[in-house]
């Protein structure tokens, strides 16, 4: 059986340099890799392009990596609820690329699954089309959008095992499985690492050929963006 | 009387039909789901994963994996199911969802929507916003008649960068309701106690006005 377990959040990361590209599973701070965010800010590499779909708050999620100016770039749909990422983005320190929420899925999507590039409906006639090729399908107006291209992708899932297969849980799934085997490199950190076979294959969500490295993670803090509840009548 | 915003809600939540699968966007839209009539079958998705999506929980019962696409705890309800963001979108691209309601900063009287960006002041990014509008067939915007200077936000042409282009069909804003046709927007109700020339004002897009129009029911 091939294993994919490393020992830890240190041996996950090996090979992470200064100028890399990653991508960051989660929505708001929902499923993000809170480990491997944690050792990206303690290995100090800086200049990184982040494909993730927010930039996390001002103190948790990439918001870490933002308050030590680490990241170049930021590939993300939504990055409201973060003052620091604003101030960096108004004075120019940090570039910005803002894509369509189903697009950044997508690219994602067409780098696990070997599609150079796909046509979407989706920012036709917005900014967002500017200077992409278009065409029309079916009396409709497309935009040509990349697969992107990515050296390391770090998600965060509910159980695994030690082959790499991966289980998410509620909403913290979703960007998460379209970026394993998206990059060069896929890391998934787990609340849960089991021995392989004792996952259920009938409910795997990413099978391990799409992971090169797993870890046990530790202290997930899952913090909530917005507390919401209803009071009992 | 102008509605409130919890009215416009309400008059929208009757354009929500049984079996339907319904796309609720942040703000007035999310207060729909309060309105829906019992008596029906509707399913509401979240873009971040999820359809079946339930009323908020219990105090001490929130979960930080169970969020909404305004990254509120919520609940699910029976039949419910969770999936990534790709097939969320695919569900979206691929028309499988009847119905997205969402708010709007400008909408222009060919369908243009703007509601994503104000160039130097506001730079959130789209979200889900410009797959949602340049996919689904039935979209409903849930918005203000004008602005808070009193300025009308149903235009000619949008004046904000656009979210998509003639993509809306139906306007529910404070003051009516109001459809998309080729030739602007044509008025189809009224809120109780707003006149058409109310109406008129409001609008500094090409309005239809064409026999009695009744007053909106709530």
């Amino acid at each position: 059986m091939i294993t994919k377990k490393v020992a830890d959040v240190n041996a996950a990361l090996q090979g992470v340099k200064s100028g890399m590209t990653m991508m960051l599973g989660g929505f708001g701070l929902s499923g993000i890799p809170e480990n491997a965010i944690a050792r990206l800010v303690a290995l100090d590499v800086n200049e990184l392009t982040c494909i993730s779909n927010n930039a996390g708050v001002d103190d948790f999620g990439l918001g870490l990596l933002l308050q030590k100016h680490q990241i170049k770039k930021m590939v993300s749909s939504y990055v409201g609820e973060n003052a620091e990422f604003e101030r960096q983005m108004l004075s120019g320190e940090l570039e910005v690329e803002l894509i369509p929420q189903g697009t950044l899925a997508e690219r994602c999507r067409a780098a696990q699954g070997g599609f150079p590039a796909f046509y979407t409906p989706a920012g036709y006639g917005t900014e967002v089309a500017e200077g992409k090729e278009t065409r029309e399908f079916n009396g409709k107006m497309h935009v040509l959008e990349y697969a992107f291209d990515a050296d390391y992708a770090f998600v965060k899932a509910w159980k695994g095992d030690t082959a790499g297969n991966l289980i998410f849980k509620g909403t913290a799934r979703n960007f998460n499985p379209n970026m394993c085997g998206a990059a060069r490199i896929t890391v998934a950190e787990v609340e849960e690492l089991v021995p392989a076979g004792t996952l259920n294959p009938n409910q795997i969500h990413i099978p391990g050929i799409f992971v090169q490295r797993i870890f046990q993670g530790e202290n997930y803090e899952k913090r909530i963006e917005q507390r919401t509840v209803r009071q009992k009548n | 009387m102008a509605l409130d915003k919890n009215q416009i809600a309400q008059r929208i939540a009757r354009e929500v039909k049984d079996g339907y699968y319904v796309n609720l966007g942040i703000g007035i839209p999310t207060l729909v789901a309060n309105y829906v009539r019992e008596d029906i079958e509707v399913e509401f998705q979240s873009e971040n994963g999820v359809l079946g999506m339930g009323p908020f929980p219990f105090e001490g019962e929130e979960d930080a994996d169970i969020i909404n696409a305004g990254k509120q705890t919520i609940t699910t309800l029976p039949g419910a199911s969770f999936f990534d963001s790709a097939t969320s979108f695919g569900m979206i691209r691929g028309q499988h969802v009847d119905l997205t309601i969402l708010g709007a900063m400008e909408v222009a009287d060919n369908g243009d929507i703007a509601n994503w960006k104000i160039p130097g002041k506001m730079v959130k990014g789209m979200g889900g916003a410009m797959d949602l509008v340049a996919s689904a067939e039935n979209i409903i915007v849930a918005m203000m008649h004008t602005n808070k200077a009193g300025a009308s936000k149903l235009l000619k042409k949008c004046s904000l960068p656009l979210t998509g282009v003639g993509c809306v069909k139906k306007v529910v804003s404070n003051l009516a309701v109001l459809e998309i046709t080729p030739d602007g927007f044509k008025l189809l109700e009224r809120a109780p106690g707003v006149s058409v020339e109310d109406i008129k004002k409001a609008t500094q897009g090409n309005l239809i006005v064409s026999g009695d129009i009744p007053e909106m029911i709530l």
